[in-house]
């Protein structure tokens, strides 16, 4: 079980910590007058305004060149960057792709006149990306998308359509996995990523309500959009591996642990009241405590792993699919203590603040790859496939 | 951990060469008295690991609990039925009160005194196979030999209920232990960390099965139904290893334990037995639930760990009341936990 044995215990370096107290202040005064059942949408809460501000703070891009206007420290410190927003409520939304994926994708595989031009704007706050990799019938199947840009006298012209986009509505740019040569059946061939300038003629985008009443989603299609020669960010044909190594990133992280952290503390708050206290409500408290904790434990230990360069497929997988589990487990738990409760004294924010993570959550285990595709890629990092 | 993988690798050679599933039924079979007992235990000393907590001028290795951690997770990764982990400590505890140590092995366990000056533990964990029990019993801790108690039969073959007169009591050794430490939350931390070792064996067992045993034509590991299985199998033993490791850790001097960090160790364990055991008896399919298959020497002992030192409701209690008590947010508390300190 060499994958199992070689999570071992460690620790963010202290002057990574360090930015933790300050990032914490700042936020208790941006945030402060935000209802808990706002701040329970957390990364999926959108404010440009906010970004603009945490932009000016350095604190976008943290672990990006200082040459592109990013901040030159470690991982680390942007896992405490992370676990601060998450925790106090932070309506990161607006930033987050761009933070997380796309400017360390430029970064990656982009030209130098790409990273000169874009990774500057997302380390402001002014310039948002959004993925985009599902298609309609595609879902988890990303070799079969079918959005094709074919080349031309000018760059590329794209047709097609992509769906399940992430803040799209609100965004300037998307990266797109599209089909550059080949058909769907040549499956991990000819797939390349594009930068898309969603306010480029033929770009129509479509928001997808979801069932608590948000748009987080959108539907995005393309009518002949003429993209530029410059479109195409890494190697021709090698979509598929740049988006397999985008998601190792995006599966380990505090985001897959705290997604319902907002509401747990929401409800600790009433439990601490005498009014609140109950024996299943103690154990249930300690039950979310003790699995969060290894959980962060492993996700740290990943995060160092991500840090040295490995690419930690399996155990990323590992904590994702843990971590999900218990983000889903927390607002059904305390339904289930709330509603065992002859009282009718239970705050109504707090019970705001549950309807909206209960109504989110099944989202949870399908964002960055389902339950079952992730247990898959573990079985298959047992040697099962 | 990579400090004392030299001593896990050392408990490894020797309790897979002499800790086999024949002798661990024998042991079961006939307790200490049993030849193979006191061979394996020669063995064992003949190691030096029992003493590896105590200071490298008492003849030890001058281990910490983390650093030990390897070690007791080898003790159930082979189903050791003899209780090295629990003496490693007991010795250790002996030592920092400037005791004498006894020949033999050491179980832990909880006592009341009786009215008339005696000593009654109603479950001791290997208490059938220990030569020495440490109990603590109020405020106090004795240091009790097994040979001469009224014992009786416990639930699992291992274990007993023992009774002490007043006369035995005021024989042995009382121990001087500081008063913060309760012999639940040592226990507990121990048992947590071979939990961590069997679960790791239930797994890679399973594992192999699944690619070996042949349904409809090819392994059932092929099927994805029993992928899926054996992928929440990893992510508990994965979660429960680490977990263990937390409870073993930076805990106050000596080898005294961080009581909330075992309580995340005993709690998580104790969930993953149970999904683990139930997962793996699921895959092996009739054969595995059989007394000659080797299954069952992990799945049962797990069982019987869960029930150990308190179960996962036992510490979600105490690791509640802690967050209850906790005034500012749970990510700090959280962090409290995980965030060890580690020797420079």
């Amino acid at each position: 079980m060499s994958t199992l044995d070689s999570l071992a215990l460690t620790r963010i370096p202290a002057e990574d910590e360090a930015l933790r107290a300050e990032v914490r202040a700042f936020l208790q005064e941006a945030i402060a007058d935000l209802p808990a059942h706002i701040r329970a949408r957390s990364w999926g809460g959108y404010s440009s305004a906010l970004s603009r501000r945490l932009g000016d703070k350095g604190w976008i891009g943290i672990t990006l060149p200082r040459a592109y206007g990013g901040g030159g420290r470690s991982a680390f410190t942007r896992y405490v960057l992370v676990e601060e927003y998450l925790a106090c409520g932070a309506p990161v939304g607006s930033h987050w792709i761009a933070d997380r994926q796309s400017a360390p994708l430029i970064l990656k595989y982009g030209t130098e006149a790409q990273k000169q031009f874009y990774i500057p704007r997302v380390c402001k706050g002014e310039a948002f990306f959004c993925i985009g990799m599902s298609e309609p019938n595609a879902g988890s199947d990303l070799a079969s998308v079918k959005t094709r840009a074919v080349p031309n006298a000018q760059g590329f012209v794209l047709n097609g359509q992509k769906i399940w986009t992430t803040n799209a509505h609100h965004c300037q740019y998307m990266i797109a996995l599209v089909r550059t040569s080949g058909t769907s059946e040549d499956r991990h061939q000819g797939l390349s990523q594009v930068i898309v300038d969603l306010s480029l003629p033929g770009v129509t985008v479509r928001p997808i309500e979801d069932l608590s009443g948000d748009s987080h989603f959108c539907e995005v299609f393309f009518d002949n959009v003429q993209l530029g020669p410059d479109a195409l960010i890494g190697a021709e044909g090698q979509g598929w591996e740049q988006v397999t190594a985008e998601l190792a990133f995006e599966r380990s992280g505090p985001e897959r642990l705290f997604s319902s952290i907002v509401l747990f503390d929401q409800w600790l708050g009433y439990v601490r009241t005498p009014q609140g206290r109950t024996d299943s409500a103690v154990r249930l408290a300690g039950k979310v405590l003790t699995q969060l904790a290894p959980l962060r434990a492993m996700s740290v230990s990943v995060q160092e792993k991500l840090t040295q360069g490995a690419s930690p497929i399996v155990e990323a997988a590992l904590v994702k699919e843990l971590g999900t589990t218990l983000e889903q487990m927390i607002p059904a738990a305390i339904a289930e203590d709330l509603f065992a409760r002859e009282a009718e004294d239970v705050p109504v924010e707090l019970l705001m603040t549950l309807k909206y993570v209960t109504e989110a959550s099944p989202s949870f285990s399908l964002r960055g790859g389902t339950r079952d595709i992730l247990r898959g890629m573990i079985a298959r990092g047992l040697g099962l496939r | 951990m990579n400090d004392n993988d030299l001593f896990a690798d050392a408990a490894h050679d020797v309790l897979a060469d002499r800790c086999t599933p024949a002798v661990v039924r024998a042991i079961e079979c006939g307790g200490r008295a049993a030849d193979a007992a006191r061979g394996l235990w020669e063995q064992l000393e003949s190691t030096g690991l029992a003493d590896a907590l105590l200071g490298e001028d008492e003849g030890g290795a001058g281990l910490e609990l983390d650093q030990a951690f390897g070690v007791l997770e080898q003790c159930g990764a082979h189903a050791l039925p003899l209780p090295l982990a629990e003496t490693m400590v007991a010795r250790a505890l002996l030592a920092q009160a400037g005791l004498v140590r006894p020949q033999g092995s050491i179980a832990l366990a909880r006592g009341q005194r009786g009215a008339g000056g005696g000593l009654h533990c109603a479950l001791v964990r290997g208490g059938q196979v220990a030569d020495t029990v440490l109990v603590q019993a109020g405020g106090a801790w004795h240091l009790l030999p097994v040979d001469g108690a009224h014992a009786h039969a416990h639930a699992l073959a291992l274990d007993a209920a023992l009774t002490w007169s007043a006369a035995q009591c005021d024989a042995a050794s009382t121990v001087a232990v500081d008063a913060a430490l309760d012999v639940r939350t040592l226990q507990a931390a121990v048992v947590a960390a071979q939990m961590a070792g069997a679960l790791s064996s239930v797994f890679q067992r399973t594992l192999r099965y699944a690619n070996e045993r042949q349904q409809f034509g090819r392994p059932i590991g092929k099927f994805q139904a029993v992928q899926h299985q054996l992928a929440v199998m990893s992510e508990h033993v994965f979660a429960a290893r680490m977990a263990a490791q937390l409870g073993c850790s930076g805990g106050g001097v000596g080898i005294q334990p961080d009581r909330l960090r075992v309580a995340t160790a005993k709690a998580r364990c104790s969930e993953a037995a149970l999904a683990v055991s139930e997962a793996a008896h699921a895959i092996h399919g009739a054969i595995g639930f059989t007394e000659e298959h080797d299954l069952q020497l992990f799945t049962r002992r797990l069982h019987a760990w869960r029930q150990t030192a308190g179960s996962e409701g036992y510490w979600h209690t105490v690791a509640g009341e802690a967050l209850l008590q906790h005034s500012g947010i749970t990510l700090d508390l959280v962090r409290r936990i995980t965030d060890v300190e580690f020797p420079a």
